[in-house]
């Protein structure tokens, strides 16, 4: 056992958003952008060169006027514990050069931005698109460099980056915790920018192994899915929703086959403790 | 005209007519050093590649000349290990073929990685379970290999044979030629399978995740097994285009339909596993995932079910078929034709395992990718290939490549 | 790649993936080390170099 892992119990954080409360506001983007020092450029049409660590889509229910409904879907990394829930994540397992990793103590998903050389095969590897590459090197407008976020290291181009959970947070509130003699953080000392920024509070963050948390409860509800269940990525990101037609955009099925055919979310991570 | 550089015995155009030939293919070839050097000092915003694409052209190409390079490894096996020796007559030009095969996938492995100068953390920092490491390692070392097997043809030159060191090297490494053959052949079996598995072993997306042997899915032996049935098809094809270029009959008839036949057969086994591999996907693995065969097909502007025919049906079945057949061995035209097919696919094997693989959609709100590579990820996808005919013209005028050349052209 | 660098872990998968990689490289040195001192030895030994094999 690492010295780490004997004064806090192994964690794994992860997020539970409400899709019936969530408005697409886009404040949790902008908190993202302004927290984790996400570069942009003066034309972002092409969102599949933007580095957005968290990017909010918009799906319909297909049908015409007055029956449409609209719902939009917060997508972060899903931080995935993998097919068999011991950190094997699509991404992780891949890397040739270990620049990301799975870190046991808190289920995060790191990315070492200066041990990445940027071959990609991560990318292809998350079915989520939750990776990003800067194909440039990041520029900032006049001043804004004054402004940036010092907890967190700036990319250079040729490097892949993506949602930390905001892993530099977890830290200061660790290193808080330890200098006032505490073993364990609370829940509100830990919490990403993108949870924080939210207006409506549709993201709720915390331990999703702690009971107290209330991420615990949220997780485990009727309501609860996960995106693209079936690939086994088990990801840590839960949504919630009322809306049977938004569960189907959240997975595929065959014909016949529906949502409600497959067993609650959190079925499948406690099967394996 | 004979100048002592020229092997004795053979005819060769006169330098002039040779000057003139190697400007027209180094300008293409300085085209893409261009390229490359864009590439190099601008980064990869040069490429068409985005976030739904991090492999695309060049990964594809990369996958494509090593398979197509297979045949220095299968065919150095049947000569040294299985003991084939009518195949002495082609494996110098194999080896040719296949060391420029590797350099050119190693130099665009080189452009393809978004912070070059870090190239050497995939060995430091080597994961081992990445298939990459795998490739990665492999693709290197028996790059080594291959060079080791080059030498021996580049010290026959004239020349260099006077000078008595090199003379003995040669003659040495010939000696044990068979060790290093072996070892590459090791060294291939890997890293084409882990080439295979790059892909197959992406549980995160349906199109390519194959089950398999333990930690290696089942594409990992297809593609070892597709690239020793196709690179010799491919060797043969050079050797037949050079023949048509130099106006000259350099190996003969019958080392090209014993290939074939080789070729044949493995090409034929090797489609029926293909064949069964697919079908599994397709009814259970695929499924399993939410995905029918159908939705990897359809909805979309280029990818329909008849590329899944191309590949197992019109440049797998039907080659395979011929070049079984004696008839169809006998028949250049047909022989050609076939090898030609088989070669076109193995490409669209691989364009399909790293392009569809990316295009296809997993969530349902999204549509497919769809991608169109620059200039300048086209001009150093054709750089290696001016590279290479400079060099196959090169080894062709100062070595003596083809041990039959002096007896099937007699009066030079 | 090598025992002191902080991603090694002495375990299976290392062992066998570096223990292959390693053989295949001496096997390769070795081979090239030999061919190199024989011909040193030959052109040391025949003097203007021999054609006996040929
Ligand atoms: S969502 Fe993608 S990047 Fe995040 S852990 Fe999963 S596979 Fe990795
Ligand atoms: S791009 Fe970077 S993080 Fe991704 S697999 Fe390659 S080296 Fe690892």
């Amino acid at each position: 056992m690492t010295k780490q892992a004997q004064h806090t119990k192994t964690k794994r954080y992860g997020m539970v958003i409400d899709l019936d409360r969530c408005t697409g506001c886009g404040a949790c983007m902008v908190g993202c952008y302004a927290e984790n020092n996400v570069p942009f450029r003066k034309d972002e049409t092409d969102k599949m060169l933007s580095l957005n660590w968290l990017r909010v889509f918009k799906v319909d229910n297909g049908k015409p006027f007055p029956d449409t409904e609209v719902c939009y879907i917060p997508k972060p990394c899903m931080q995935c514990d993998g097919r068999h829930m011991e950190g094997h994540s699509p991404c992780v397992s891949v890397c040739p050069a270990v620049a990301t990793d799975y870190d046991e103590p808190t289920g995060v998903v790191s990315q070492i931005y200066t041990r990445c050389f940027g071959c990609r095969y991560c990318m292809a590897a998350c079915p989520y698109h939750a990776r990003k590459f800067n194909w440039w090197d990041p520029v900032w407008p006049a001043d804004m460099e004054k402004y940036l976020n010092p907890d967190v290291s700036v990319r250079m181009r040729g490097v892949v980056e993506k949602c930390s959970f905001c892993y530099h947070r977890y830290q200061k509130a660790r290193d808080k915790a330890y200098v006032e003699g505490r073993d364990e953080i609370a829940e509100n000392e830990y919490q990403p920018a993108c949870a924080e920024a939210c207006p409506t509070r549709a993201i709720t963050f915390g331990d999703l192994h702690n009971p107290e948390h209330e991420v615990y409860e949220l997780s485990r509800s009727k309501k609860a899915f996960r995106l693209l269940e079936k690939l086994n990525t088990n990801p840590k990101v839960y949504y919630l929703t009322s809306k049977s037609w938004v569960r189907r955009k959240a997975d595929n099925y065959l014909e016949g086959e529906s949502p409600a055919d497959r067993k609650p979310a959190h079925k499948a991570e406690t099967a394996s403790h | 005209m004979t100048t002592p550089a020229i092997p004795e015995g053979v005819k060769r155009c006169s330098t002039r007519k040779f000057a003139i030939w190697l400007a027209v293919v180094g300008a293409v070839l300085l085209w893409g050093v261009y390229a490359m050097f864009l590439v190099w000092y601008k980064g990869l915003n040069q490429t068409g590649m985005n976030d739904a694409y991090g492999f695309a052209l060049w990964i594809w190409a990369d996958l494509a000349v090593i398979a197509l390079g297979g045949g220095a490894f299968f065919s150095g096996f049947l000569t040294y290990i299985i003991g084939k020796k009518e195949l002495k007559n082609i494996i110098n030009y194999a080896v040719i073929i296949g060391f420029i095969c590797y350099s050119s996938a190693l130099l665009i492995l080189a452009l393809d990685i978004g912070q070059p100068l870090r190239g050497w953390f995939i060995f430091w920092h080597a994961n081992v379970h990445s298939m990459l490491t795998e490739v990665a390692f492999c693709l290197s070392v028996y790059f080594g290999v291959l060079t080791i097997e080059f030498i021996p043809v580049v010290l026959e030159n004239p020349k260099l044979d006077r000078v008595p060191f090199l003379h003995h090297l040669s003659h040495n490494l010939h000696e044990v030629m068979a060790v290093f053959a072996a070892t590459g052949v090791f060294l291939s079996f890997f890293h084409q399978g882990s080439l295979g598995g790059v892909a197959g072993v992406l549980y995160g997306r349906p199109f390519s995740f194959r089950e398999g042997l333990l930690i290696w899915p089942w594409t990992f032996f297809l593609f070892t097994w597709s690239a020793a049935a196709v690179g010799p098809c491919f060797t043969v094809m050079v050797t037949w285009l050079t023949e048509k270029v130099t106006g000259k009959k350099l190996v003969k008839q019958e080392v090209f339909q014993l290939l074939g036949k080789i070729s044949g057969w493995m090409l034929l086994t090797y489609m029926i596993a293909k064949i069964a591999d697919t079908w599994y996907w397709a009814v259970v693995t695929a499924p399993s995932k939410g995905f029918a065969l159908m939705d990897f097909y359809t909805n979309n502007p280029v990818y329909g079910i008849w590329i899944l025919i191309a590949e197992l049906v019109v440049c797998g079945l039907v080659p395979a078929f011929i070049l079984i057949s004696r008839k169809g061995r006998e028949n250049n035209t047909l022989l050609l034709t076939a090898m030609i097919l088989a070669v076109i696919g193995i490409c669209i094997n691989r364009w399909v395992m790293v392009l569809q693989v990316m295009a296809a959609p997993l969530l349902p709100f999204q549509e497919w990718y769809m991608y169109m590579p620059t200039w300048q990820e086209v001009a150093t996808t054709i750089l290696p290939v001016a590279y290479g005919i400079i060099l196959i013209s090169l080894a062709h005028r100062y070595l003596p490549v083809f041990p039959q050349e002096k007896e099937l052209n007699p009066g030079n | 790649m090598f025992p002191f660098i902080f991603e090694w872990a002495w375990d299976i998968a290392h062992l066998v993936f570096m223990g292959a990689l390693w053989y295949a490289l001496s096997i390769i040195g070795a081979g090239l080390t030999y061919c190199i001192i024989k011909s040193l030895y030959d052109t040391a030994t025949q003097e203007g170099g021999d054609s006996a094999h040929h």
